[in-house]
């Protein structure tokens, strides 16, 4: 374990919170203000990315900053996991910022400063919570996450928007509150909160106790992660422009809660100890649950952002699941899939706005004979509804079968048929849509034709992202390395 | 420089007639000689703080007089943490408050200058001094004073503060009830002595009655649940400068009194044995917390609102102290801290849409986010950190006082303090909605609105950005001031 002294991570966290100062000082030039946010997104993904080298090398940079609590300092470190999340979520940043310019200027959106300003200050509460090294730090940056996502939803100032408002903050401020009981427990118990691989709980107190105290980070996390039945949140949400629920609702805020949970079985209780409670049986079937029912419910939304939303619940808990069945190789398709179901839904999400924005059509009964008008966007969503569904060669396969072995290799072959199952049903949910944009007849409408390429252009980058994942999955950016050295690390090198 | 300690005090009283006798003379006077005054005594509380941090305690007897005869005044962490606090927020009150006072009340600007100062006398001798009657002298001193002040207004005042007149001197009696059975059990009135005194007095009546008259006393002062009822219409109807002042201060004032008790003269063991004094004051404090939470929902009136949420925040203290733990209590006294800045700039904010518009009703300040952005937006910091997001200091106190909950096993407490933030959450979002995203009135007040002018401005601002500093700073203060305080004790 090489850890060195390094200011990059925390270099990530300020440039975009630099970036929305930067955002609202400019807010009476557009152009300037534009280029603040994707020049923030570039130079945080080049971070980022020169941070690779040396964590595949073995050595991870860390930066301890001041005390937040005595004894307890504000520290970031990265390490592999960290840098999957830090990665896909900057690399998605600077395609969410161009997609934004455009679809902000083609729907006319009214408080676009504040809404990249938002963003920025999101996305540094991502990096934030990516690098956290320890638990408060984690959730200091996972409660900043909520707050700054916050005008995002409300964004469009409609009393439906302001309600949905109120839903999130209800459904997200309890999360947080329950983990703040949650990291003040884990510190009476191990008097650190400091995340080490294999975690650092070892056997304190009776099992009922350390049971408590996964029910709290179970709660705590599984709002985030929109674990059923605490999802209600993110349906509701979609009311927020198109490119809030591509990045934040399918990139990053979800995906911080299920990185807490990688962070919690993996670096707090340590496989053994989360086997040995039995709570592996009870996050798994919670998973289980989840993924099936958000797949029925799937099939049941006409609007498409929404079918897109319990999408993401079902594949979020695929997540979940891999980090439940406490095996190296499920732990690999979990974490392959962190990135993997980022570049897919935010793929559809970039074409459900196009969609919109270009034809004010928001629901899937009204996408007869899409493919015709709009080619190259239905094109990228099939390719990236095959990817959800799990066929090769796209990156979506990859995942599924790693979290396939995984459940094999763990004895719980059970989970190897939901799986399948669950492919089965992503298909019911999302090849009507194709079907329908290309062998439907549409009736009424005249050529709309593509959106424009400020909105195309991020989205045949990230289906092509999917596939060249789906054919490399080290490729470019070593995901695969950075997910089996997170899974060695964890596990000791028990192989299987 | 060993009279630091009464230096702190005395300064204030000498400035307080200072500036009623330059203000008969000149009326545009009182302000500058008020605002020396506050701040000679905010220099002298920051030099005993560090004093303190360095070399230890700093005791100074009053005229040379050894207790038990004499007056002992005493620096220590817990007074010159309350001394700095005190004078630092009545330095930025007494800024803001300059602008609305010539609005308001222009003609009586002396006498409330000069009374504020008595105030501020009174409360930062509560906190140095080390004798009991003492306290009660300058308690009564501030409370007068308070009494006063608070009446200066519109027509409900008055009324109002007959209310706190009869239940402020009803506690002050307790209080002074109690010190007078301490000194017929100890004969001695300095606490330090008492301290020495007590652990032979085990089990006697007289000294449980004592501890029991200081509390109740003390609960009244400090508006503890249920002994509330005269704090909302005291802090709706008074005037806007006076209630910054106020609101701070007044009440935490009487929570450190309970603190110094459990920390100098009792112990809480001793206390618990008898009569269990602490248990009362978390149970009482929770149910404060709930209490005034659900009420302040329900408020039209944004002062109104302020207050019954104020009556909630007393609450936390009171939890803290009663968990009776070293991270309670800390959780405690950094929740004093806080709450101050959080209090004294969300009423800061209130008086300066007062000053602007005219109004307070919650409803008619939609779309006020546009035209006070800067005002605005120090509302939406506070805001934040009274709900408890961190980096805000709200965040801090609440970490401390669960983590105190949780080591005493009381899940009931954690669950009533992180409840508590998503009560504060719909009162406070409530209003950031309206503010933000309601549309503007055609009519009225808000269309005039735009933000106040500077002298009030900056004071709410410094007190927004105080208020993210201490949270990221928390730590500091917490090991190097509040823990050994804790430490002392448990």
């Amino acid at each position: 374990m090489g850890a060195f002294s390094s200011t990059a991570p925390l270099i990530a966290v300020i440039v975009p919170t630099l970036a929305a100062v930067l955002i609202v000082l400019s807010r009476r030039r557009p152009n300037l203000r534009e280029f603040w946010s994707v020049g923030a997104s570039a130079a945080m993904f080049a971070v980022v990315l020169s941070i690779l080298p040396d964590v595949l090398a073995g050595r991870y940079p860390e930066i301890l900053l001041f005390d937040i609590s005595p004894g307890i300092s504000l520290a970031l470190t990265a390490d592999a996991a960290g840098l999957i999340f830090a990665l896909s979520a900057s690399a998605l940043w600077i395609v969410t910022s161009v997609y934004s310019i455009g679809y902000m200027r083609t729907v006319g959106e009214k408080k676009q400063t504040r809404y990249y300003a938002s963003f920025a200050l999101c996305l540094a509460s991502t990096m934030g919570v990516a690098f956290s090294a320890n638990l408060l730090t984690f959730v200091l940056f996972y409660e900043m996450l909520t707050i700054a996502t916050y005008p995002l939803v409300i964004h469009k100032e409609t009393p439906g928007a302001v309600a949905a408002g109120r839903k999130y903050l209800a459904y997200l401020l309890t999360g947080g509150l329950v983990l703040i009981a949650a990291a003040a427990l884990t510190y009476q118990y191990a008097g650190t909160l400091d995340f080490k691989p294999g975690g650092f709980l070892s056997q304190l107190g009776s099992q009922p106790n350390l049971m408590l105290l996964f029910v709290l980070f179970l709660i705590g996390f599984g709002v985030k992660s929109a674990l059923m039945p605490l999802h209600g949140w993110l349906p509701t949400a979609m009311i927020a422009p198109t490119p809030v629920s591509a990045l934040l609702h399918a990139v990053a805020v979800v995906k911080a809660g299920v990185f807490g949970f990688v962070r919690v079985v993996g670096f707090v209780f340590g496989p053994d100890l989360f086997h040995s409670i039995g709570a592996w049986h009870v996050l798994a079937v919670l998973a289980a649950i989840t993924i099936l029912l958000s797949s029925l419910l799937a099939m049941y939304q006409d609007n498409l952002k929404r079918r897109l939303a319990y999408s993401t619940v079902g594949h979020l808990s695929y997540i979940v699941l891999g980090v439940s069945l406490l095996s190296p190789l499920a732990w690999v398709g979990g974490l392959l899939h962190i990135v993997n179901h980022a570049a897919l839904k935010i793929t559809m999400f970039f074409c459900a706005g196009a969609i919109y924005a270009r034809t004010h059509c928001e629901n899937v009964s009204e996408l007869d004979g899409m493919g015709k008008q709009m080619p190259i966007t239905m094109g990228a969503f099939t390719l990236a509804s095959l990817g959800l569904v799990g066929l090769p060669p796209l990156n979506g396969f990859i995942s599924k079968w790693m979290l396939g072995q995984g459940a094999l290799g763990a004895d719980a072959g059970v989970f190897l048929g939901l799986l399948l199952l669950s492919g089965l049903l992503n298909a019911a949910y999302l090849l009507p849509i194709v079907r329908r944009a290309y062998f439907a007849k549409s009736d009424k409408r005249n050529r709309f034709g593509e959106a424009p390429l400020l909105m195309v252009v991020p989205l045949v980058l990230t289906a092509a992202l999917a596939l060249f994942l789906g054919l490399f999955p080290d490729g470019l950016f070593y995901f695969y390395r950075l997910a089996s050295d997170t899974a060695a690390s964890i596990f000791g090198g028990v192989s299987g | 420089m060993n009279q630091l300690p009464v230096i702190i005090p005395v300064s204030l009283l000498m400035f307080a007639f200072l500036t009623f006798l330059l203000g008969i003379w000149r009326r545009s006077l009182a302000y500058p000689v008020a605002t020396a005054g506050v701040t000679v005594s905010l220099v002298a509380s920051v030099l005993g703080l560090m004093r303190v941090l360095q070399s230890g305690p700093q005791h100074y007897f009053l005229g040379g007089w050894a207790p038990p005869l004499g007056i002992e005044y005493v620096l220590d962490n817990l007074s010159a943490f309350m001394a700095v606090l005190i004078l630092t927020v009545a330095f930025i009150s007494m800024a803001y408050s300059r602008q609305t006072f010539l609005k308001e009340v222009p003609e009586k600007i002396v006498p409330l200058y000069s009374l504020l100062l008595l105030l501020l006398a009174g409360l930062a001798g509560i906190v140095v001094t080390g004798d009991l009657f003492n306290v009660y002298v300058f308690l009564e001193i501030a409370s007068l004073a308070a009494y006063a002040v608070l009446c200066i207004g519109n027509d409900k005042a008055p009324v109002a503060v007959i209310r706190y007149v009869i239940i402020g001197t009803v506690g002050a009696c307790f209080y002074l009830l109690g010190v007078g059975f301490l000194y017929f059990a100890t004969g001695s009135l300095n606490m330090a002595d008492v301290a020495g005194l007590l652990p032979g007095l085990y089990g006697s009546r007289l000294v449980v009655a004592a501890a029991v008259f200081i509390v109740a006393g003390m609960a009244l002062k400090m508006a503890l649940f249920p002994f509330h009822i005269w704090l909302p219409d005291v802090y709706t109807y008074s005037p806007s400068g006076v209630i910054t002042f106020v609101a701070p201060l007044m009440t935490k004032v009487g929570a450190y009194v309970l603190i110094r008790m459990l920390v100098s003269v009792f112990s809480p063991n001793y206390l618990n044995e008898s009569f269990p004094v602490t248990v009362a004051l978390g149970w009482l404090g929770a149910a404060g917390i709930i209490a005034g939470s659900i009420m302040a929902i329900a408020q039209k009136d944004l002062r109104r609102m302020l207050a019954y949420s104020s009556v909630a925040q007393i609450g936390y203290v009171a939890l803290g102290i009663g968990l009776a733990n070293p991270l309670g209590l800390v959780g405690a006294m950094l929740h004093i801290l806080n709450h101050a800045f959080m209090k004294g700039g969300l009423f800061q904010v209130s008086g300066s849409i007062r000053y602007s518009t005219g109004l307070w009703q919650i409803p008619h300040l939609a779309g006020l986010g546009r035209r006070m952005p800067w005002t605005m937006g120090a509302f939406t910091v506070a805001a934040i950190s009274m709900v408890g997001i961190p980096p805000a200091a709200g965040f801090f106190s609440k970490w401390y006082l669960v983590q105190g909950a949780v080591y005493a096993d009381n899940w009931v407490f954690v669950g009533v303090v992180l409840l508590s933030s998503l009560l504060n959450a719909v009162y406070f979002f409530r209003i950031l909605e309206k503010v933000y995203t309601a549309p503007e009135a055609e009519h009225g007040g808000a269309s005039l609105a735009k933000d106040p002018p500077m002298g009030m401005l900056v004071p709410m601002l410094i007190m927004a950005v105080g208020i993210i500093v201490l949270g990221i700073i928390n730590a500091a203060i917490v090991s190097n001031i509040l823990q050994p305080v804790a430490d002392q004790i448990f």
